[in-house]
């Protein structure tokens, strides 16, 4: 049956569970309270790198109130990591430490308090090493090793790729620009802190809920690093009190609660305290960046060289990745013919990057749009048009193979110049006063998994109940992007009925298909698409029952207004309770699965797979600023943002999302800094951890522009991750708009807009960023064919629709 | 060591024994176990913990609950009348203001006691007032607009009407 009108897709409509939230009944998982439950905590090194030599429990073992204390020792001597390739971490160190807050033992107690006090009474012994604080210092000191393993000493990945002949795309150009940019970290903040509850039954069987985007991911490495068949363990994510990618990785806490579990014989609850959550991170990582691009006069850009270096800090977590994707995307948004990627990520003693917001692609959005700034002022173009000249082209292959569907950048660009008044604002504004533009594009899922396999990345579970009830099942974790209610939409449309007749059960290893998890912006395209096939193969027996009832065939039936009817006769139908009673009574129990799987269309190179996706989401940012000369504070006073999104299947959750990104875009370029001093965090606090708040969010005009997309569910692409891309960008370029300096490196503090003022006012350039790239001799690169242009193949293709 | 407290909170009276050292948000989160009231830095620096204690704004991490014997507390469980949403709470479903949630129910009571005091606020003086209420979701932009939309309904003495689907169909799912 094909629709054209939507009765709930595009409507604005609450979420499924926003009743829950407003009234307090949301059990987040440090509101879960359960009878005899202990209360753990971690014992963390004060050092950043040092071999631990001894561990003695004993005074907090005697401590009254302490149920249990575990160190390394009462854990398998096995490490894990989320990639298989960075398998690096302990729950509870053994050896030695890489960071300060890295977990060294472990308390349950009757409570808080006593669980606190207990860990001062656990003596360790350290040797302390020298602490390697920044990538010019971990490569200098090779002889110093974080870890044993790496693509070169304390060096984690070196990727270097080539796709077509760089250089003579450079000699062709009428203008080559080389710039340097530096991103700061920054981390993700959720508001609610990391918790988990762990219960190991006499059983023997493990239940965790836990606030985390990833449970199956969870469920997977909890096996291994206990070593418990995965029958036996059953992870529930609670709903998460904002993930941001914070909330993707296995923790420590959550291990610890498990064994504490076992150990003690009551359920455990670990919740991290603020300080630990910005010692936890897996954020943003800073990233030194080298990009060189060829110009020719119009504007169109003939090749582009980029190297990056990660910051990667003590751990793997999703650090290879992160490293690939700061190549990645650069080609999608503008015609690049050629393309070459070169990057490193180093090991430091500072906490583990990770995937924040935006996993790894901000950093290099952020220098390329700036260098594409100061490209069309030296060639005198308007950077708006020089933009929409050289958009990329739909329905083919970038340079680095990957397969664009759907492109509304265009309309993007014009809809943020329009609204903005950017023709006759940019240059005429006030002195002080300036507007930028930046663009991007971000994946809608990504293409692969984390670890190999054939099987599905999203499966849902749609069971009719015959009192009428829809009952969605799914691995789904709803972090408050409003996944479960995009899934309550999705099959409300498919079976004509409405959100509030659907009940959804998310994220229950023992209960919900898998999905892999709540991050790549996945979640709407993936999910969704399953739980519209298995919506599709309810509906399909319902028709069947129905039409034998009524003595008529399926085709000509329609589900809507909570009614099975004949199409042209909308006399003839029943309720869709009926509908449910006569199919059930003629199929039995009414239980259909749906799967999704992207199409596989990766790269046939090494790193191939990261990049693909679905399809991609396009953003257009115009940025106003203030800037005062005196203080150097830049602030934004009016934002203009157009996303493409393919298809809003609730605007008022898809503009939430834009704002949402759009907010913590602005937190990174101007405040945001996961800084350290002597091994310890700077500012591990909400106080001085500056970030946004009401009076430092500006109004932001958001602007949706929809144009189906073959791959999405009813034609939707992501709009959680996308939209905080060119924010960044836009900020630096309206900077430079108003008062000629260029900031090449996050965040855009005051103190650094006034040194690049007085640099101006000496007479030099104005320009503050970092000088020079670390001595890094990456090795030949591996050269493959460009697939610029080439047809897109594989659209739509979907591995599990028969 | 424990003390004995005689609270009044959302209009019932609690008697509860708790430890001495507790604060308010302990007492209500952990001996009364209204957990609605959620916590993001337990130092008062994000206002996740805001409660209202005798109609102002309090970080409930910061207090402590002997002080607070005698006046009326109230959580985000006592802002609805049974089912009966309070008008912030009806604007912030239907504008989706809340997104993960963890932070609105000290919005939520930051925002019911601004439209005690100032029924008419302009948005700057929203801004302001929320000025200590981190939210990392939402930009803020749809609780400015759902606090708005509130202090317009309930400045016309009308009940919400039925802007959203599940509104029109009766009570809360």
């Amino acid at each position: 049956m094909k629709k054209d009108a939507f009765s709930i897709v595009g409507q604005s409509l609450p979420k499924i569970d926003a009743w829950a939230k407003v009234v307090g009944d949301t059990k987040f998982a440090d509101d879960l309270l359960m009878s005899r439950m202990a209360h753990g905590k971690l014992l963390r090194s004060p050092h950043p790198h040092a071999l631990i030599k001894r561990i003695d429990a004993t005074r907090a073992r005697a401590l009254p109130g302490v149920y249990a204390v575990i160190t390394g020792q009462d854990l398998p001597r096995v490490k894990f990591g989320i990639l298989p390739v960075s398998q690096d971490e302990e729950a509870l160190c053994v050896d030695k430490v890489r960071m300060v807050g890295d977990p060294v033992a472990a308390v349950a107690a009757v409570d808080d308090e006593t669980a606190e006090r207990a860990t001062h009474l656990i003596d360790v012994e350290y040797e302390p090493l020298r602490p390697l604080m920044s990538i010019e210092d971990s490569l200098a000191h090779p002889e110093v090793r974080i870890h044993e393993y790496g693509d070169r000493p304390n060096v984690h990945k070196v990727v270097a790729l080539q796709f077509g002949d760089v250089d003579s795309a450079f000699a062709r150009a009428d203008l080559v620009r080389e710039d340097v940019f530096f991103f700061e970290g920054n981390t993700h903040l959720p508001m609610e802190q990391h918790s988990a509850v762990a219960q190991w039954g006499p059983d023997g069987k493990l239940t965790l809920w836990s606030s985390t985007q990833t449970p199956h991911y969870v469920h997977r490495l909890l096996s291994k690093i206990l070593d418990v068949p995965p029958a036996h363990i059953r992870v529930v994510a609670a709903p998460v009190g904002g993930g941001f990618g914070g909330k993707l990785d296995p923790f420590a806490h959550e291990i610890a609660a498990c064994r504490l579990s076992q150990v003690c014989g009551r359920p455990v609850k670990i919740t991290l305290t603020r300080e630990e959550v910005f010692y936890v991170h897996r954020g943003r990582h800073p990233v030194l960046m080298w990009i060189k691009t060829g110009f020719t006069r119009d504007g169109a850009i003939t090749g582009m060289h980029f190297r990056s270096w990660l910051d990667g800090g003590a751990y793997g977590s999703y650090g290879v990745a992160s490293t690939f994707y700061t190549g990645a995307l650069q080609t999608v948004t503008y015609k690049i013919p050629v393309y070459k990627f070169e990057g490193a990520r180093v090991f430091t003693n500072k906490p583990p990057c990770g995937p924040k917001r935006g996993h790894g692609t901000p950093q290099p959005r952020f220098a390329m749009e700036c260098q594409i700034d100061k490209a069309a002022e030296q060639l005198g173009l308007d950077p708006a048009d020089m933009r929409r000249r050289n958009l990329a082209e739909p329905y083919v292959r970038t340079a680095n193979h990957l397969t664009v569907t759907t492109i509304g950048l265009g309309e993007c660009i014009d809809r943020v110049v329009e609204a903005s008044g950017w023709r006759q604002k940019r240059g005429s504004l006030p002195p002080g006063k300036g507007i930028g533009i930046a663009c991007s594009a971000y994946l809608t899922g990504a293409g692969t998994a984390i670890y190999w396999n054939d099987m599905p990345h999203s499966g849902v579970v749609v069971r009719a109940d015959r009192s009428g009830l829809v009952a969605v099942l799914s691995g789904a974790t709803d972090i408050g992007q409003g996944s479960d209610s995009v899934l309550a939409y999705l099959v409300a449309e498919v079976l004509g009925i409405e959100p509030k007749d659907i009940r959804v059960h998310p994220a229950d290893t023992d209960l919900t298909p898998v999905d892999l998890g709540s991050y790549s912006s996945r979640v709407t395209l993936m999910a969704g698409n399953a739980a519209i096939q298995a919506a599709e193969r309810l509906r399909a027996r319902l028709f069947e029952a129905v039409a034998r009832k009524l003595e008529t065939t399926p085709d000509r039936l329609t589900a809507a207004e909570r009614r099975v009817f004949v199409a042209d006769d909308p006399e003839r139908g029943v309720d869709f309770a009926q509908a449910v009673v006569l199919a059930e009574s003629m199929f039995g129990v009414l239980a259909f699965p749906g799967s999704y799987a992207p199409p596989k269309r990766a790269g046939k190179y090494k790193g191939g797979g990261v990049g693909p996706s679905p399809c991609y989401s396009y953003s257009a940012c115009v940025v106003e600023v203030d800037v005062d000369r005196e203080t150097g504070k830049v602030t934004p006073t009016e934002v203009w943002i157009a996303h493409d999104v393919g298809r809003a299947i609730n605007p008022l959750l898809v503009e939430g999302q834009v704002e949402g990104s759009v907010y913590m875009g602005l937190g990174e370029v101007l405040m945001e800094e996961q800084v350290f001093r002597d091994g310890m965090h700077k500012i591990p606090s909400l106080l001085e951890y500056k970030s946004p708040t009401t009076l430092e969010t500006p109004e932001i005009h958001t602007i949706l522009v929809e144009g189906a997309d073959p791959e999405g569910p009813f034609g939707a692409k992501e709009a959680g991750q996308g939209p905080l891309l060119p924010v960044i960008p836009a900020v630096a370029n309206a900077v430079h708009d108003a008062v000629g300096v260029r900031i090449d490196e996050t965040p855009i503090t005051p103190e650094k807009v006034v040194k690049a003022l007085e640099s101006l006012r000496q007479g030099k350039s104005g320009r503050l960023g970092p000088e020079r790239v670390p001595v890094f001799a990456f090795p030949e690169p591996r050269v493959v064919e460009s697939a610029f242009g080439l047809p897109a193949e594989g659209i739509a293709a979907r591995p599990f629709s028969s | 060591m424990k003390t004995r407290l005689s609270l009044r909170i959302n209009g019932e009276e609690r008697d509860v024994l708790a430890d001495t050292h507790k604060t308010l948000l302990e007492v209500l989160r952990e001996d009364l176990h209204l957990t609605g009231t959620k916590h993001g830095c337990e130092l008062g620096e994000c206002g996740t913990c805001t409660v209202l204690v005798g109609g102002t704004p309090v970080l409930s991490c910061l207090a402590l609950p002997i002080e607070c014997q005698g006046v009326e507390i109230k959580t985000v469980e006592g802002m609805a009348r049974g089912h009966e949403l309070h008008p912030l709470q009806q604007a912030f479903v239907e504008l989706g203001a809340a997104q993960c949630g963890y932070c609105t129910p000290g919005i939520l009571l930051t925002a019911e006691a601004l439209l005690e005091e100032l029924p008419m606020p302009t948005r700057d003086e929203i801004r302001h007032a929320l000025a200590g209420n981190l939210c990392r979701c939402t930009g803020y932009t749809k609780i400015l607009d759902a606090v708005e939309l509130a202090a317009l309904r309930m400045r016309q003495g009308e009940m919400p009407p039925p802007a959203s689907r599940a509104e029109a169909e009766g009570a809360r799912p």
